[in-house]
């Protein structure tokens, strides 16, 4: 992984200084809390019902087991022991203060880490594959452009003002793990007739009020014009896009408004006429610099299987049932990727408490290539190198720590955004709704039946729970002061990108966990066969037997 | 006229609070001030205008609330769970303590 | 209002003239984008000299064919959140070869004092009672920069290989 050099160390130890200043001016009312919101954002503070929040980039998602430590440490000393991993690969944190802000950061730069830009009007954290390096399917790590796309966006001078937040996405693999199509930019690498890599570039996706899937302006930018070509999305939209509504603000209202062949023409003019100045493309030495950090590991040369994994699958069921969910392959022999879920039966999405953050950072020491730790927007963890004849003692050491739940991918490994009882915008809680459906679905062997299936949560329309990319997604309203949820279905987030629609009338906090099993028994009942998933039976056969099951015949 | 107090949070520490009658900021909803009439309201206004000013205070706004046991409660779930604690992890924080579950409130 | 260029409190020059009043031979007259535009054959031939304040939404390069005409083009911040002035001072700077004074109006605070310069400004008109000094300790928060700007700063990496160029030696 990346390792900060002396230049990006005194950056990053600027920044602490900088914001230091700042608190301080506030504190002293020097400046105004107008004045000084969108500083604070962009060192990831926000204010909270109950506290300040302080979200805590993982670039790309990569990490390592000391930073893992460092983030139990934080949980432990300035929070009250547990963290939150979000949809964007980064970690929040509930009771924070704002005096002791600048010191958290200063502990997380002694670790190579920071909350730069994970909020306010300006390119936010770049998210990719959590399985980046080890997948199977990957053409090149996109790591390598997150990373450079990373050190581009920091402090940009044009662009740290913009009407909107700016989120990108990078993939490298054939199959999307990164949900570049609902982000205001998503970069899948892609080779070209001559077999040169660059990406194809899609805008204008995102969740939110306004729900939009990416739309394809180019289908390659050679990799080593990358940066320019993103310099020229962003001077179009931060010239062009609304600043007169923050609900209209976003990049892809202006692809919706102005037209995707439109934003196309002027994006290309703009690179175009960028290409006679100064140039912000990296120069060969330095991308190659960032690219060495991201060689291959040094993997020991292994058989394809390990006699003691395969013997322990045999004999133990769990294991078994563990293994087939939350490991994946790998694309080197004898290896495989471990998924981490943070979805315990009953718990609260995303949330892991100190004293497993540290469980997390020592089997990462012991048995991860090193130490690797992934965060994936679904808000679990990976492991992505482990040698299969480690498997069986890293499955040993999460029973151990409660972090071992075989549901990846499943029921009960749902997406839930803090909702009412943290965020300040909220209208309805999702914590206890999810809550609530993991319990309903407790049975492993029941989800392991009804097989791939996404469920996400948001107690309010910004969708940072992702509900309308979710197979069955649920969204938290206020009427007339009572919670109240809406139910959509058929949304994805893979490269069959949809927006779920609504089903009907929406339900009450305990109605709404009745109606997902209510679609999950339709599903049970309609399937061709135990092969096809949720989403399939859904495509073939339309809302109708959904919603008549929901509301009765006559509604539907 | 609807009985309201006015709550805000710390700036330095972003911790929930209430305005007293003694006119400090409390963490605790039961010793919040109260005020039912129009001017009263407008009294609480303008103190949080004046702390905010100060920079002592941000987000300072007037809730509706209800006297219960003799205390006042927010009325809106919203404002409840800011003085109450999360209706989650209730090993933790003020959600720990019996006597303020949101549950009992409710 | 007080006024720093490059690095000190200097004094106003220029006025700033509302569309109606007429331009003075003697007197340094910033007028507006729709003015120039409107008078421009006129301003253009005047003995007085020039600048043009320029709006976020108004397009820079309509003043190309005139840059060498203009002494000073203000760029506004209506709020200091509305960042499309960046953008029009890198184009200024970058794409259409302005050497003369762009002028940071408007909501112009401290802790944007740098990225305001690294995007080409040189001037800044600040509230009354904001010191030299402090705009010196704002712009100096930082040592190294990850992007090449138009301030003739350049990116990181430029040292970063330079460095490794002469550890190489
Ligand atoms: C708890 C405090 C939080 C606040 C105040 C907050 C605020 C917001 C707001 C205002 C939006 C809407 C932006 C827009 O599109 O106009 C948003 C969207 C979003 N947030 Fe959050 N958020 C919070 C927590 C989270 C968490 C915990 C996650 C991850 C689980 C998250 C991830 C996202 C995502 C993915 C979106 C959707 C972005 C899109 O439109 O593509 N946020 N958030
Ligand atoms: S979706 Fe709404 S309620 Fe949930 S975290 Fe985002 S802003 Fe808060």
């Amino acid at each position: 992984m990346y390792r900060y050099d002396e230049f990006d160390a005194q950056l990053v130890q600027e920044r602490v200084a900088q914001f230091r200043g700042q608190v301080a001016r506030r504190v002293a009312g020097e400046m105004t809390e107008d004045e000084f919101k969108p500083l604070r954002l962009m060192n990831g503070l926000y204010l909270q019902i109950h506290a300040y929040m302080l979200r805590v980039a993982i670039p790309y998602g990569t990490f390592n087991a000391p930073q893992m430590r460092k983030l139990a440490h934080i949980a432990r000393v300035y929070d009250k022991g547990y963290g939150h991993f979000t949809t964007r690969q980064n970690i929040q944190y509930n009771w924070i203060t704002l005096e002791q802000t600048p010191d958290i950061l200063e502990e997380l730069a002694s670790v190579e880490m920071h909350a730069i830009q994970t909020s306010g009007n300006c390119i936010r954290n770049t998210t990719a594959d959590p399985y980046a390096g080890a997948a199977v399917d990957e053409h090149e790590d996109p790591r390598i452009w997150a990373e450079i796309i990373r050190q581009w966006s920091s402090f940009h001078p044009e662009f740290s003002f913009l009407p909107r937040k700016f989120k990108i996405a990078v993939t490298g693999a054939e199959n999307d793990r990164a949900a570049v199509r609902v982000h205001d930019i998503g970069l899948v690498i892609v080779r070209n007739d001559a077999g040169e890599v660059g990406f194809k570039v899609m805008v204008g996706g995102g969740q939110g009020r306004t729900p939009m899937i990416a739309k394809t302006i180019r289908e390659f930018v050679p990799k080593d014009n990358l940066l320019s070509y993103l310099e020229a999305v962003l001077r179009v939209y931060n010239m062009l896009g609304r600043r007169d509504n923050k609900y209209k603000a976003r990049i892809k209202i202006l692809v919706h408004e102005v037209g995707v062949e439109e934003v196309t023409r002027l994006v290309e003019a703009e690179w175009e006429a960028m290409k006679q100045e100064t140039s912000v493309d990296l120069p060969a030495e330095e991308r190659d610099r960032i690219a060495a950090y991201f060689a291959p590991p040094a993997f020991e040369v292994l058989a394809d299987t390990d006699t003691g994994f395969e013997a322990r699958k045999f004999e133990d069921r769990d294991f078994r049932h563990w293994v087939r969910t939350n490991v994946k392959p790998h694309r080197q022999a004898g290896y495989a990727i471990v998924d981490i879920s943070l979805k315990p039966t009953g718990g609260i999405p995303g949330d892991i408490t100190a004293d497993q953050m540290d469980a997390v950072a020592d089997i990462a020491e012991a048995y991860a290539v090193d130490s690797e730790i992934r965060a994936t927007y679904q808000q679990n963890l990976v492991l992505p190198h482990v040698r299969l004849q480690d498997l069986s003692a890293v499955y040993d050491r999460l029973v151990e720590v409660g972090l071992a739940t075989g549901n990846i991918g499943l029921a009960g490994d749902i997406i839930a955004c803090p909702g009412l009882d943290y965020c300040d915008l909220a209208n309805a809680r999702s914590i206890p709704v999810s809550q609530a459906i993991s319990e309903r679905f407790a049975d492993l062997n029941r989800q392991y039946d009804i097989g791939p299936l996404e469920i996400k949560i948001s107690g309010c329309i910004n969708a940072c729970g992702h509900h309308h990319v979710g197979h069955i997604g649920i969204l938290g309203v206020d009427r007339k002061g009572e919670e109240h949820y809406q139910l959509t279905l058929g949304g994805r987030a893979d490269d069959a990108a949809a927006i779920g629609k609504i089903t009907g009338p929406g339900f009450s906090a305990d109605g709404i966990v009745d109606a997902v099993e209510t679609v999950v028994e339709t599903y049970l009942t309609l399937r061709l066969d135990p092969a096809e998933r949720f989403i399939d039976t859904l495509e073939r056969l339309g809302f109708q037997p959904f919603k008549e099951r929901l509301y009765g015949a006559k509604a539907a | 006229m609807s009985l309201k107090a006015l709550k805000a949070n710390r700036l330095i520490d972003g911790e929930a609070v209430w305005l007293t009658e003694a006119g400090g900021w409390s963490d605790r909803v039961s010793a919040a001030r109260t005020e039912g009439d129009a001017e009263g309201h407008a009294t609480l206004e303008q103190i949080g205008v004046q702390a905010t000013a100060d920079s002592l205070v941000v987000n300072a706004e007037l809730i509706d609330v209800e006297f219960r046991d003799g205390a006042p409660v927010p009325t809106k779930l919203k404002e409840r769970i800011r003085a109450l604690g999360p209706t989650v992890r209730l090993d933790l924080g003020k959600q720990s303590e019996p006597k303020s579950r949101l549950q009992e409130v409710a | 209002m007080a006024l720093i260029k490059n690095g000190t409190q200097v004094s106003d020059q220029w006025i700033t003239a509302d569309d109606d009043t007429p331009v003075q031979a003697d007197i340094p007259t910033i007028v507006s984008y729709k003015r120039f535009l409107a008078e421009r054959e006129t301003l253009v031939r005047s003995r007085a000299e020039l600048g043009v304040k320029v709006s976020p939404g108004e397009d820079v390069t309509a003043l190309e064919r005139d840059l060498a005409r203009l002494q000073v083009i203000a760029l506004d911040f209506p709020k200091f959140t509305d960042g499309r002035s960046y953008s029009a001072a890198r184009i200024l700077r970058q794409r259409l070869g302005f050497e003369g004074e762009i002028r940071a109006t408007g909501d112009v605070l401290r802790d944007q004092y740098l990225f305001m310069q690294r995007a080409g400004f040189d001037s800044y008109e600040v509230n009354d009672g904001v010191e030299a000094r402090q705009w010196l300790d704002a712009v100096r928060e930082f040592s190294h920069y990850y992007q090449p700007a138009p301030n003739g700063t350049s990116a990181v990496w430029a040292r970063r290989h330079a460095h490794l160029a002469a550890a190489a030696e």
